[in-house]
């Protein structure tokens, strides 16, 4: 198929449809409004449906029905409405059901702002909602990556019968990129008919239950084991990360994602064409984070730089993958503020400038 | 190297239509691209800006914190983007709603009495494309082909909204092309 | 000569421009409040509600104390305050998605439990602040982002009469319905916000005005277009009038015309 400019939220949209997902459940919020607008306007076109929820507790729960049927949901907000919607995911997780959860970071806590910002990591990563369960969590950084993402995303969510979440900033939402959809599109894993999903029973097999609810606690622990196994699996097997610079010597690696990564990408070229040694590392899957790729990366250099449109998440698993092994620098802007090349390739040289000075004191 | 430019103006002066067209041009000129709009509350009645990137690799960020050049459709746009233009860049000063001088000395200016060739013409609302043009001319960066097939596009169906809009368009071209032929501006290589 | 001012900014309006668009009658109910607030002499005893929607700033534009709450909840947060100040006069700003949509649970238990508070509700069909999207209030057939045909009542439901609803409660309660169209109706509705905020001061119940505003950026009309919008197809749907008073219900609450037939 041909490329086409697309702004980030309605190629979201229309890689969910090619995905083969005709249920939307949401409800409108700024920066991603035009998911809501463009399924609302597409759907129908395919035969699908679009409800706009009376809000975003609802949509989840909405997602929650629509997923224990065995069918293909899909729901999208941005930071509040992603806190609100905490409830239908932790049912979800617990209950085990295949959902995609597109969330357009804006800037909090609180109302905050409607600007891009990364300040949701732990909410996606750690948690969010309730109880021991993880969220697979995919961060693009482009409008083409983000509508390949969001594709995979619904394999995934069906392989793992899991929530699945694409984490993208404001950026990402609103920018326009070329975008390529493949005409034929084979699934990311293998699939499975949904055998456990509740469709109505006549008889010839026991009951399906859609339920996150075990009284008895030695059920419910070999439950919460289960579901540790699968995220042990995703460990093994979903991690995904990029480098770039890393094929020439450097001293500094930094680490972002998202479209910050981007950002990051255009100061390496600057670094590079000033003879300044810099490669950068950037996390894909965010959970599963990929702690021994980076560890495998900054095997070499000096110091690791980590750039977040926060004041420091994503750092936190930085520390965790590095132990301590080199010092880690930490860039960051928040309230929707962006950073920039020049930002980041200044910080870069003063990181470089410090490590000769420690040269010579050494 | 990339090419990019910041174009900012007031709400509704279609600074958010020809960074899209310039980013369609610039795709079906087989380049990369990408057009990021300012978004937020400053949206209603007041500023709008978007960044266009036209490159020839794989874009980086789409944010752009130093323009190589900057279209400045009035007068608080200028004050805002005057100092951000890389030094050796390019500030386009619509003059029909700037009535100061730019104090930058160390980028080039082409000055473009945008409003009042679009009024001229017949069309006040095709402001935006004299500027367009203008900067077309100037800096090639696309090539002023792909943007008229655009403007016959976007306005399919409305044949003197298409001949005004590529009127303004040309003359706009023209007067960028007269500019850097004055030696006044140097067209930029893209992915250089 | 003696200057009489005839026309002045309410006491409790801070003197300040708003950010409503042009033809945007949020402005008007603020100035309506007030002038209410500053007659009734509560103005300095009052905490005020802004919520999530075009009037989020609303706590710039009052000069009485505020809190922003969160989409929805502002009659939660009154609730809250209320109960910790009961001598504060407090009350709920909201529009038709933050009341009727994400906050339908908060103002419909507010009101069953009676909490002496007043709900300002402004009803504009739309989802203003996020660009136009269909909202619970929406008209049969009205066109907005999320329902680009038009709202589809087979799909979407009929549009909620908040008014109505809130009246079948049987806890004591105001509720009414006003409109700002017109400089006339704009005089009644002050007259109902009056009655709602004296109902608060004396301790008495509940109160809700719902009030019908213009929104012509996400309309798509010009301001005087809008107005007449609000004659022609808001105000047949939506009956003007008082609802429920503590006393007793005023009159039964008329059926709306047209589509129930
Ligand atoms: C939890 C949450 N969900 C969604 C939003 C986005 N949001 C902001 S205002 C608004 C609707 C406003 O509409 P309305 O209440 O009718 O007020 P109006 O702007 O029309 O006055 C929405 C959905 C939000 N801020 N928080
Ligand atoms: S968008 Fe509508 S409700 Fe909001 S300020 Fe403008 S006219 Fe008023
Ligand atoms: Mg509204």
């Amino acid at each position: 198929m041909a490329k086409k400019l697309m702004k980030g939220c309605e190629a979201i949209g229309e890689a969910a449809i090619k995905a083969g997902c005709k249920l939307f459940f949401g409800y409108p919020i700024t920066p991603q409004n035009e998911i809501p607008e463009y399924m609302a306007h597409r759907l129908p076109q395919v035969g699908g449906t679009f409800v706009q929820a009376e809000s975003e507790v609802a949509a989840s729960n909405m997602i929650y029905g629509a997923a224990g049927s065995g069918e293909r949901v899909f729901t999208s907000s941005s930071s509040p409405g992603i806190s609100l919607m905490q409830e239908g995911i932790s049912y979800i997780a617990g209950s085990e059901l295949p959902v995609v959860i597109v969330n357009i970071m804006r800037a909090g806590p609180g109302l905050g702002g409607i600007l891009p910002s990364q300040s949701d990591y732990f909410q996606a990563t750690k948690g969010g909602g309730h109880g021991d369960y993880r969220l697979l969590v995919l961060a693009p950084w482009s409008v083409q990556e983000a509508a390949d993402l969001v594709q995979d995303a619904f394999d995934l969510a069906d392989y793992y019968r899991n929530p699945v979440m694409v984490l993208g900033d404001g950026l990402i939402g609103q920018m326009m990129e070329p975008v390529e959809f493949r005409a034929e599109r084979t699934p990311c894993k293998p699939l499975s008919p949904k055998a456990w999903a509740a469709t109505g029973c006549n008889g010839d097999r026991p009951t399906n239950i859609i339920n996150s609810l075990f009284l008895d606690p030695e059920v419910l622990e070999r439950h919460n084991q289960k579901l540790k196994a699968k995220y042990d699996l995703m460990v093994r097997d979903e991690v995904r990360c990029a480098a770039y610079g890393t094929d020439r010597p450097y001293e500094v690696l930094i680490v972002a994602y998202g479209t910050v990564a981007r950002v990051c990408s255009t100061a390496l070229d600057d670094l590079r064409e000033d003879g300044v040694g810099a490669a950068l590392f950037r996390p894909i899957t965010l959970f599963p984070f990929p702690y021994a790729e980076l560890r495998a990366a900054a095997e070499t250099a000096r110091a690791v730089l980590v750039v977040e449109l926060s004041t420091g998440q994503m750092i936190e698993d930085v520390r965790l993958a590095l132990e301590g092994s080199r010092p880690i620098h930490f860039l960051g802007r928040q309230g929707g503020m962006l950073i920039s090349p020049e930002a980041v390739a200044e910080r870069v040289n003063a990181i470089c400038a410090g490590l000769r000075a420690e040269v010579r004191h050494g | 190297m990339q090419n990019d430019l910041i174009i900012a103006g007031f709400g509704g002066q279609g600074v958010l239509l020809i960074g899209k067209m310039l980013a369609y041009a610039g795709m079906a000129d087989g380049k990369e691209v990408s057009w990021l709009p300012s978004y937020g509350p400053e949206m209603r009645g007041g500023t709008c800006n978007c960044t266009v990137v036209i490159a020839d690799r794989p874009v980086g960020s789409p944010v752009v914190e130093r323009p190589w050049v900057a279209m400045v459709m009035n007068l608080p746009s200028l004050e805002k983007y005057e100092e951000m233009v890389k030094p050796g860049g390019l500030l386009l000063v619509n003059t029909s709603l700037i009535n100061r001088e730019v104090r930058r000395t160390d980028v080039r200016v082409v000055k473009v009495p945008a409003n009042e060739i679009a009024n001229r013409l017949g069309n006040p609302r095709a402001a935006n494309m004299v500027a367009l043009g203008a900067y077309l001319g100037a800096t090639r960066a696309v090539s002023l082909a792909a943007v008229e097939g655009l403007v016959r596009e976007t306005f399919a169906g409305k044949a003197k909204v298409i001949d005004s809009n590529l009127a303004a368009l040309q003359e706009g071209y023209a007067l960028g092309e007269r500019e850097a032929a004055d030696g006044k501006v140097v067209p930029q290589e893209v992915g250089a | 000569m003696v200057e009489t001012v005839v026309f002045a900014r309410p006491q409790a309006l801070a003197p300040v421009p708003t950010h409503y668009c042009p033809g945007c009658t949020h402005g008007v109910i603020h100035r309506l409040v007030a002038e209410v607030l500053d007659e009734l002499g509560l103005a300095q005893r009052t905490v005020g509600i802004a919520p999530v929607g075009c009037s989020v700033l609303a706590y710039n534009y009052f000069s009485t104390d505020f809190h922003e709450a969160a989409h929805g909840r502002a009659p939660a947060v009154a609730t809250g305050v209320k109960r910790a100040r009961p001598d504060l006069i407090v009350f709920a700003y909201q529009g038709d998605g933050d009341l009727a949509s994400i906050g339908m649970a908060e103002i419909v238990h507010c009101a069953n439990r009676g909490e002496k508070i007043t709900v300002v509700f402004v009803n504009n069909a739309i989802y203003g602040m996020t660009g136009g999207q269909m909202a619970p209030t929406t008209l049969p057939g009205q066109v907005a982002t999320t329902c680009p045909l038009g709202r589809d009542v087979s799909l979407a439901g009929y549009p909620i009469r908040v008014a109505e609803l809130l009246a079948t409660l049987r806890t004591p309660a105001f509720v009414a319905r006003a409109a700002v169209h017109t400089p006339l109706h704009a005089v009644t509705a002050k007259e109902m916000l009056r009655r709602a905020f004296r109902y608060q001061a004396e301790g008495t119940c509940f109160s809700l005005v719902e009030v019908l505003s213009t929104c012509p950026t996400n309309w798509g009309m010009p301001p005087v277009e809008a107005t007449e919008w609000v004659e022609k197809n808001m105000v047949p749907y939506y009956p003007l009038g008082v609802f429920k008073t503590p006393e007793g219900v005023d009159r039964a609450p008329r059926p709306a015309p047209a589509e129930e037939g």
